[in-house]
C-alpha cells in the first residue's frame, strides 16, 4: 500500500509528537516525500521549504530513536552535515530534574558510643558516638546521624617522625600526658589515641604494668574518649591491652586492635569485662573482616554495639585504591543487609606520611618535575588520604598533623551540612581575579 | 551499556569464530567486549558492509550510559565520560576526569608562557608512566574579544594541549574560536541567559561546550534537551561547584543526583559527563595556600564522586601531585591486578660485579626500586619475586615471601649465580630483613640487608659494594 501526503500534512502529523502520543500510531506503508520544484522556487520560500524538511528530519530522528533504533550511529556527523541549518528552538524547551532515592538501603550502620560520663561510671567530659548511617556518606537519601571525628596520636616514646610533624611536637614528646593535653587544647581533636608502642620487646619492652600506668595519666589528663593502640607485637600485645583495660575500667576507651594473628579473644575478654570497645582490624580484605567480626560476635561474646572496624589504610599512591574500594564495599554491604559489615569504620589515616611524596625533601627521580616544597606536601597528602575514605564510608580519623585534622574536619563537616558558612556568588567565576 | 551477558553481544557477531580479535571464539570476544577490554571494532569482519546494520546496532547497545566527549585533537585529545557504573569494583572507572589549569587574558605575556609551558611540562612518574595534566582553560577576565582572541592565540604557539575557552559573553568566545576551532575547544559555557547565541557558535563551528545552571538542576537539564533538539551531543554539564559550607553539602549533592539520574535511571538528557571547577576555592577569600589546599580538597571530592573534567587555579605542586594520585587512585582499573611479570629484571648493563637485588612483583614497589636504581645509574639484577601483587612488608607478615621462596623464584627463571655473578651474594630489602637466615641457608649464599627504602640505595652501596670477603 503506497501513500501520499501533503508536506504540510507530514509537519502537522508529528509537531508536538511525544512519547505518549507514539501509544498506537500506527505507520502503515510507505511514505512518500513529494516536492514539485520543477517550476523553480523562490529562493525565500526553498528557504522556508528546507527549514520544515529539516524539522522534519529532526522529528523522524527522534522518534526513531525512541523506538530505540541505533539512529545516532547511523547518522552521527552526518546529520549535522545533511542538515547543517539545524533549526535552533527559539525557546528553551522546560524541563524538571528528579531522581529518586535509593531503595536498597534498608539496613542501618550500628551505633557505637566510645567514652563514658561520670552518669555512666566513667570520668569523661562527653562522648562520642560513630555510625548509625542509612546511606552512603552525606548522600541526600537519608542524613547522617553522627559527624565524622578525629582521634590524634599520642605516643608513649619519643618516635621517628616527619619534619612537618615533628615541628608541633617537640615540646611534649617525652610526656604522653602533656602531649594528649595539647592536641585537646591546641588542636582540637575530639579524641586522643595512646600508643604504647614502647611495649614491644623489639624496642624497649616496657611491661604491661607501666604501660597502663601512662594510659592512667593520659586519662587524668584529659577528658576525650581516647583509645588505646599496643606495639603491633602479636605476642605481647593481649598482654599490654589487658592490663591497660583494667586500669581504664569504665571508661569505654577503644581497645586497638583484635586482629586474625594474635589471641584476639583476650582482647574481646578485655573489652568485655572492663566494658570497653574493640577495633577488629584487617588487612584489606572484606572476607576477613567479616570473619573476625563473627568470630568477635559469636566466639567471644562481644555485643554489636562493642565493635569498630579497621579494615585497614593505604596512603594515597601507596593502595589507597585497595583502601578505598574496600571500605566502599564493605559499607554498601553493610546497608545493603550484611550484619557482619555493619558496623563503624576506623581509618589509620597517619598512615598516608609513610608516603614519599608526604616527607622527601625531593623527588628522587631526575625526571619528574619538582615535588616542592615538602612542608606543604605532607598534610595536604594526610589530608587526602582521609577525605577519599571519608567518602567510601570512614567514620574515625586517627591523624597526626594539626593543620590537616583541621582541614579535614572542615570539609567533613561541610559536607556533611554541620557547618555555616557564607555563601559565595559562583555564577560568574570566569571574571574573577584570583 | 543496554546488554550485559556474552550470549547477547554474541548474537550480533559473524559467529565464525575467525579469530581475527585474536580471540579463538566469538563467544570469549564477547565476553571482552562486555567487560570492556576489547572494542566491537577488534572484530574486523564485523566492519564488513554485510554486518553494518549488526554492528551499528550492536554499537547502540554497546555505548556506555554516560556519553563519551572528546575535546582537543590529535595525541593530545582527551575523551571525557565513558562511565557505566557507579562504584569502581563493580566494573572500573573509565576515562579519568581531564585536569585543566587556567590562563586569564589580563597576565603579563611573559607569566602567560611561563605558566602555559608550567603546565605542559609537569610530570611524575607513578608506575611506569607518567602523571600530567591534560588541558588549559583560557578565561576572559576583560572581556574583550580582541585581548581573548589574542591570548588564545598565544597558548596555541606554547603547547598543543586541548583549550577550553572560557567566558559566558558570546562574542569573545566567538573570536577565541576564530583562531582555535580547528583544534575542537570546548566551550564554557551556555547558560539560560546566552545559550542562543553560543549555540550558534556551536552549530557554526561544531564544537563540544560546556552547559551551565549553578544550583539549578532544572535549568540545566532542560539546556541539555533544547541542545540535544539541535542534535548536539557533544554537551558537558556544570551544575556548579560551590566552594563552602551548606552550599558545598548541595553541589556535593548535584554531582550525586546528575550521575544516579544517568547510570542507574538511563536519563539520557544528564547521561553526559560533569564539570566541577574547584578553582571557586579562591573565592572564599583565604591566603593562597589555605585557598590551594581548599581547591585540591574539591577536587579529590568531585573526583571521587562524579567529576569527569576540571578546571583547577593553583599550579604548586603540592595541589598537581595530590590531585594526579587521586585520580590515578579511582580510575585506576580494580579488575587488573598491579603486578609485573615475576622474574629477574636487568637494571643498566649489568656484569659480573653487579648486585642481585630482591625485591617483590607489585607493580609499585617494583618501579620504585627499579626506577631509583636506574635513575641513579647502579647496573644490577633485580628479582620481582612473584608475591601476587603484594609489597615487600605486607608479602613478608603474609609468608608470600620467605627465604625458601626467593631461591625457587630464582631457581624457577634459571638464574646461575656463577655464571653471571663473581660474588655469591643477594641483597634483601630492609623490610625483609628478617628473611636473611632463611634466605642464606636454602641458597647457601652471602646475604645483605638493604635499606629500608629504596630510596636509600645509592648511599647504602657507597658503604657496603662490593662486599667484603667472608
Amino acid at each position: 500500500m503506497s501513500k501520499k501526503i501533503k508536506l504540510s500534512e507530514l509537519g502537522s502529523l508529528f509537531n508536538g509528537m511525544d512519547v505518549e502520543a507514539l501509544e498506537g500510531v500506527t505507520i502503515e506503508g510507505d511514505i512518500e516525500l513529494e516536492m514539485d520544484a520543477s517550476g523553480g522556487l523562490n529562493p525565500q520560500l526553498a528557504y522556508m521549504l528546507g527549514h520544515e524538511t529539516a524539522q522534519i528530519a529532526q522529528h523522524l530522528i527522534n522518534i526513531s530513536r525512541l523506538m530505540g533504533y541505533p539512529v545516532d550511529q547511523l547518522f552521527g556527523s552526518m546529520a549535522r552535515a545533511a542538515v547543517p541549518g539545524v533549526a535552533r528552538p527559539q525557546e528553551l524547551l522546560r524541563s524538571k530534574f528528579e531522581v529518586a532515592r535509593m531503595d536498597e538501603w534498608k539496613n542501618p550502620i550500628q551505633e557505637v558510643t566510645l567514652g563514658a560520663t561520670s552518669a555512666d561510671g566513667g570520668s569523661r567530659g562527653r562522648t562520642i558516638t560513630l555510625g548509625g548511617e542509612n546511606a552512603l556518606p552525606y548522600y541526600f537519601d537519608s542524613p547522617m546521624p553522627h559527624r565524622n571525628y578525629v582521634t590524634m596520636d599520642v605516643f608513649d616514646m619519643p618516635i621517628g617522625m616527619a619534619k612537618a610533624v615533628k615541628v608541633n611536637y617537640e615540646d611534649v614528646i617525652e610526656s604522653p600526658a602533656e602531649w594528649a593535653k595539647k592536641v585537646v587544647k591546641d588542636f582540637n581533636a575530639d579524641m586522643v589515641t595512646i600508643h604504647l608502642i614502647s611495649t614491644d620487646p623489639n624496642i624497649r619492652d616496657t611491661s604491661a604494668k607501666e604501660a597502663a600506668e601512662t594510659v592512667a595519666d593520659v586519662l587524668q589528663a584529659v577528658d576525650v574518649p581516647i583509645v588505646i593502640g599496643g606495639s603491633g607485637n602479636p605476642d605481647k600485645d593481649p598482654e599490654v591491652l589487658e592490663k591497660a583495660a583494667e586500669v581504664a575500667e569504665g571508661e569505654r576507651v577503644l581497645l586497638a586492635s583484635a586482629s586474625l594473628n594474635l589471641d584476639y579473644e583476650r582482647i574481646a575478654k578485655a573489652a568485655n569485662q572492663y566494658g570497653h570497645v574493640v577495633l577488629s582490624w584487617t588487612q584489606l580484605e572484606i572476607n576477613a573482616q567479616k570473619e573476625l567480626n563473627r568470630k568477635l560476635m559469636k566466639q567471644c561474646s562481644v555485643k554489636r554495639e562493642d565493635i569498630i572496624m579497621d579494615p585497614t589504610t593505604a596512603a594515597l599512591g601507596y593502595g589507597l585504591d585497595y583502601a578505598y574500594t574496600n571500605m566502599e564495599r564493605i559499607r554498601l554491604a553493610g546497608l545493603n543487609g550484611d550484619d557482619e559489615l555493619s558496623f563503624p569504620m576506623s581509618s589509620g589515616t597517619t598512615n598516608a606520611w609513610g608516603a614519599r611524596e608526604s616527607w622527601m625533601v625531593k623527588s628522587p627521580l631526575k625526571e619528574d618535575s619538582d615535588w616542592g616544597a615538602r612542608e606543604y606536601r605532607g598534610p595536604i597528602w594526610e589530608i587526602v588520604t582521609g577525605l577519599a575514605l571519608a567518602l567510601a564510608g570512614n567514620d574515625l580519623f586517627m591523624m597526626m598533623h594539626p593543620g590537616s585534622v583541621a582541614v579535614l574536619k572542615e570539609i567533613t563537616q561541610s559536607l556533611h551540612g554541620s557547618l555555616e558558612r557564607d555563601t559565595v556568588d559562583i555564577s560568574n567565576w570566569v571574571t574573577a581575579e584570583v | 551499556m543496554k546488554i550485559n551477558s556474552p550470549l547477547e553481544v554474541y548474537k550480533y557477531l559473524p559467529q565464525t569464530n575467525c579469530g581475527e580479535c585474536g580471540e579463538a571464539t566469538c563467544m570469549a570476544f564477547g565476553s571482552h567486549v562486555i567487560d570492556r577490554s576489547l572494542k566491537l571494532e577488534d572484530c574486523t569482519p564485523l566492519l564488513e558492509d554485510k554486518y553494518k546494520k549488526k554492528y551499528l546496532e550492536l554499537g547502540e547497545l554497546m555505548a556506555p550510559e554516560i556519553r563519551e566527549v572528546i575535546i582537543g585533537v590529535g595525541e593530545h585529545a582527551v575523551t571525557v565520560g565513558g562511565d557505566d557504573v557507579l562504584y569502581r569494583h563493580q566494573l572500573t572507572f573509565f576515562d579519568q576526569p581531564a585536569f585543566a589549569i587556567d590562563v586569564w587574558d589580563t597576565m603579563p605575556e611573559s607569566e602567560l608562557v611561563e605558566r602555559v609551558t608550567f603546565i605542559r611540562d609537569f610530570k611524575k612518574f607513578y608506575v611506569g608512566r607518567f602523571l600530567r595534566m591534560d588541558m588549559i582553560a583560557v578565561r576572559s577576565t576583560s572581556g574583550d574579544p580582541g585581548k581573548f582572541r589574542d591570548v588564545v592565540s598565544k597558548v596555541m604557539e606554547n603547547t598543543e594541549l586541548p583549550l577550553i575557552l572560557c567566558s559566558l559573553d558570546p562574542e569573545v568566545l566567538k573570536a577565541g574560536l576564530e583562531v582555535s576551532a580547528e583544534r575542537r575547544p570546548l566551550l564554557y559555557a551556555a547558560t539560560k541567559d546566552n545559550w542562543q547565541a553560543v549555540a550558534d557558535l556551536v552549530l557554526e563551528y561544531d564544537v563540544p561546550t560546556v552547559l551551565f545552571a549553578p544550583d539549578d538542576l532544572d535549568t540545566l537539564k532542560s539546556l541539555a534537551s533544547t541542545f540535544m533538539e539541535m542534535g548536539r551531543y557533544d554537551l558537558i554539564l556544570d551544575p556548579g561547584t560551590n566552594p563552602q559550607g551548606n552550599m558545598l553539602r548541595e553541589s556535593f549533592e548535584n554531582f550525586l543526583k546528575l550521575r544516579r539520574a544517568g547510570i542507574k535511571e538511563g536519563q539520557r538528557e544528564v547521561a553526559f559527563p560533569l564539570m566541577s571547577v574547584p578553582l571557586t576555592a579562591y573565592l572564599t577569600g583565604g591566603d593562597a595556600v589555605s585557598s590551594s589546599y581548599w581547591e585540591t580538597v574539591l577536587a579529590t571530592v568531585f573526583t571521587v564522586r562524579y567529576g569527569d573534567i576540571m578546571i583547577l587555579h593553583s599550579i604548586e605542586p603540592f595541589a598537581l601531585l595530590p590531585e594526579m594520585h587521586i585520580r590515578d587512585t579511582i580510575y585506576t582499573d580494580p579488575r587488573t591486578p598491579v603486578k609485573v611479570e615475576p622474574k629477574v629484571y636487568e637494571v643498566g648493563s649489568p656484569g659480573k660485579d653487579s648486585p642481585v637485588i630482591v625485591t617483590t612483583n607489585f607493580a609499585l614497589t617494583y618501579y620504585t626500586v627499579e626506577s631509583d636504581l636506574a635513575s641513579n645509574g647502579i647496573d644490577c639484577y633485580l628479582l620481582a619475586a612473584d608475591t601476587d601483587g603484594l609489597g615487600v612488608e605486607a608479602a613478608v607478615a603474609g609468608g608470600q615471601l620467605t627465604g625458601q621462596n626467593i631461591s625457587d623464584e630464582f631457581k624457577k627463571v634459571d638464574f646461575d649465580f656463577n655464571e653471571k655473578t663473581g660474588h655469591n651474594t643477594i641483597i634483601l630489602p630492609g623490610l625483609g630483613a628478617r628473611l636473611q637466615g632463611d634466605l642464606e641457608d636454602a641458597t647457601g649464599m652471602n646475604v645483605l640487608v638493604g635499606p629500608q627504602d629504596s630510596g636509600q640505595i645509592p648511599p647504602w652501596m657507597d658503604k657496603n659494594w662490593p662486599p667484603k670477603p667472608k
